[in-house]
């Protein structure tokens, strides 16, 4: 990891630098999404992409929490999650397009983003899949003495899977750094998890022992604020956690997902959009407090605007693996 | 046993007792290696194969679980992938179909998925074989669902001198590598060096010179083999007992040379014959020896039945040294 040398060290922004940083990191991801959008309706980008708009609020709040060093495990809509975690936004977009230089080599593609140098474990397309991989690491650092704690980010989907629950019963028993993060963004897939989840949501982690609590996911500080007591509490050996973030997805399960009045209205949709929307509450929040003003929040977005530009420029211009690399890295 | 010194063989140990010491020796050769599993520290394991280990490691490092296959599986991926070296205890093989996403979809993928930059160096430990009488949820021979992915290492032991240096070899390897070990054999002893050894994955082991007939064994088919040897010798067959030793990697040249040498074969594995090992081997032999063979090769493994328990029936579904010197004498044209 060439980050080793920095990668126990706390995050020093504080106070209005943390909270414009926030504020651009999330602007990074929405603007990086809609790119995936475009390069998808162009017939650029092979595959599918589960899009994270609407829901940058808790990447970014869950990863500012945590150090460099901390893991993170992500799911099939991981972009966000890999992008505040560090991960570089070319090669992101290389991997998306299956390029040689993208972050698996072209392997891995939209859901498998993985990277060491920011803890990212990878992006899984099981649903719950990862929830073992992140309890092991836990594990490990518990073992291994490091003082790293494990985020599991899920949604609200995995709720039905049994794994999450056997994994969660052994991180209490065995007290282990791990934060599991449940985005409600309201649907798995195409239904509306009211109808796939019986019972309370939060009260799930007291069946094992495991805190629990909720955020509000479009408000950013807020989720950094929560986060930030779980990774603590995690960090001093006192184990596992459970935060359920309450949020949204924008578009639909996939890119390929435009019609969706059958299972959500339009009018639900505008709603979260005009009067939840995570960017532009923290951007009137921080004019309000007089961090920012709109030509400085204006000059966020052109410079996050240029980088993805350039970034989707290097990516569209990389080369793609050789052929005889399809049998490389089978086995290590 | 080709392959040992007969000069340093002179203690005997069974196949249980192998397995211990090779858990030991790594253990306390590396300390990122750990065992997780049910009932394995103070129980030692409902074999009792690993009796006492929790005595030298702790329980930290013998490590009871709840039953929960897929959940430990999972978190000894995690734990494998950030720095440690799990060895994960699945009780009765059957139980795999409880971590088969664990290890086909996350622990054998995540080396390739991430181009190279995650390992998985875990080795799961689990069993095979019938005849013990414990029915259709306990006595199968899976491991060709594992054979089928790519990225797993699949082990199969057949001798306690094979299971210790092949187990130390799998924990040293940097991918996930399943190691079968038939319950039936945990009695069986044989000659284990007091020195330390490994034995490589991928090399297939000469059990028995012959030549007028192959017999491809794995696991607990190979002292069948041995056994039907014996009796084809009085028929005046010269049987040799090829094991492969893993199932992947797989040492085609081994079996290929044994095959051109004596011009037939027949594959014994004790899981179903159907879309099996015995199967994969057959093709590889006909695609490499197929102007060399004087008969077709044969396959014989499991009845392609769930385990029945009924001593009566269950003895029925898997080859036995009479039924395998049988095909061999029909093979052979002998009496």
């Amino acid at each position: 990891m060439t980050t080793a040398l920095d990668a126990t060290k706390s995050d020093t922004r504080s106070g209005a630098a943390l909270h414009l940083h926030m504020y651009r990191r999330m602007l990074m991801i929405r603007l990086f999404e809609e790119q995936v959008n475009d390069l998808y309706t162009r017939a650029l980008m092979p595959g599918l992409a589960h899009l994270y708009i609407g829901e940058e609020a808790v990447a970014v709040g869950v990863c500012e929490a945590l150090r460099p060093d901390d893991y993170i495990t992500s799911t099939h809509r991981g972009h966000g999650h890999c992008l505040a975690k560090g991960a570089a936004v070319d090669l992101m977009f290389a991997e998306l397009l299956g390029k040689e230089a993208g972050y698996c080599k072209g392997k891995g593609g939209s859901m498998h983003i993985a990277d060491p140098a920011t803890g990212n474990l990878g992006a899984n397309a099981i649903v719950g899949g990862s929830t073992g991989i992140a309890t092991g690491a836990a594990f490990a650092a518990k073992r291994l003495g490091t003082g790293q704690v494990a985020v599991c980010f899920f949604g609200d989907g995995a709720l039905g899977q049994g794994v999450l629950y056997e994994v969660m019963n052994m991180a209490a028993l065995w007290k282990l750094p791990v934060i599991y993060v449940c985005e409600n963004n309201l649907y798995g897939e195409y239904t509306h998890f009211s109808e796939t989840t019986a019972g309370d949501i939060l009260a799930r982690g007291p069946a094992f022992g495991v805190p629990s609590e909720q955020v509000d996911g479009q408000d950013v500080r807020a989720v950094y604020e929560a986060t930030r007591k779980l990774v603590e509490r995690a960090r001093a050996g006192e184990g596992p956690s459970l935060l359920v973030v309450n949020t949204y997805r924008y578009m639909g399960h996939h890119v390929g997902d435009v019609s969706r009045e059958y299972y959500r209205s339009k009018q639900e949709e505008a709603q979260w959009k005009t009067d939840r929307d995570p960017i532009r509450l923290m951007g009137e929040w921080l004019i309000a407090q007089g961090a920012a003003d709109r030509a400085a929040l204006d000059k966020v977005h052109d410079e996050v605007k240029a980088e993805i530009a350039r970034a989707v420029e290097f990516a569209l211009a990389a080369p793609y693996p050789n052929p005889e690399e399809v049998s490389d890295d089978v086995y290590a | 046993m080709s392959t040992l010194n007969t000069e340093i063989a002179v203690r005997e140990l069974t196949l249980a007792q192998s397995i211990k010491e090779a858990l030991a020796e790594e253990m306390r050769r590396d300390p990122r290696v750990f065992i997780l599993g049910e009932d394995i520290a103070e129980a030692g394991h409902p074999f009792k194969v690993l009796t006492g280990l929790v005595d030298e490691f702790g329980p930290e490092r013998v490590l009871d679980t709840p039953i929960s296959e897929a959940g430990f599986t999972g978190i000894a991926l995690g734990a494998a992938m950030t720095g440690m070296r799990p060895v994960i205890d699945i009780m009765f093989g059957d139980f795999i179909g409880l971590v088969m996403d664990q290890m086909v979809n996350q622990a054998a993928k995540v080396h390739y998925m991430s181009g190279g930059k995650w390992k998985a160096p875990l080795v799961m430990r689990t069993t095979l074989g019938a005849t013990r009488r414990s029915a259709a949820q306990h006595s199968q021979s899976l491991h060709a669902w594992m054979c089928h992915i790519p990225g797993l290492k699949v082990v199969m032991p057949s001798t306690p001198y094979d299971a210790k240096g092949l187990l130390k070899s799998a924990i040293r390897d940097d991918n996930p590598v399943v190691f079968f070990e038939d319950k039936m054999m945990y009695r069986l002893k044989g000659a284990v060096p007091e020195e330390e050894y490994t034995i490589p994955l991928g090399v297939a082991d000469v059990k028995r010179e012959g030549g007028d007939i192959t017999l491809i064994a794995t696991s607990s088919m190979v002292q069948v083999a041995l056994g039907a040897a014996s009796l084809l010798e009085e028929s005046g067959v010269s049987a040799e007992v090829v094991d492969p030793r893993t199932l992947w990697p797989l040492d085609e040249k081994t079996l290929i040379e044994s095959v051109k040498k004596t011009s037939r074969a027949i594959v014994i594995d004790e899981g179903y014959g159907r879309y099996g090992v015995t199967a994969e081997i057959a093709s590889v032999i006909q695609e490499n020896c197929f102007f060399d063979l004087e008969a077709p090769v044969k396959r014989m493994g499991a009845m392609h039945v769930p385990i029945p328990f009924s001593p009566v029936l269950e003895d029925l579904t898997v080859p036995t040294e009479k039924t395998v010197a049988e095909a061999a004498r029909a093979i052979c044209g002998a009496n």
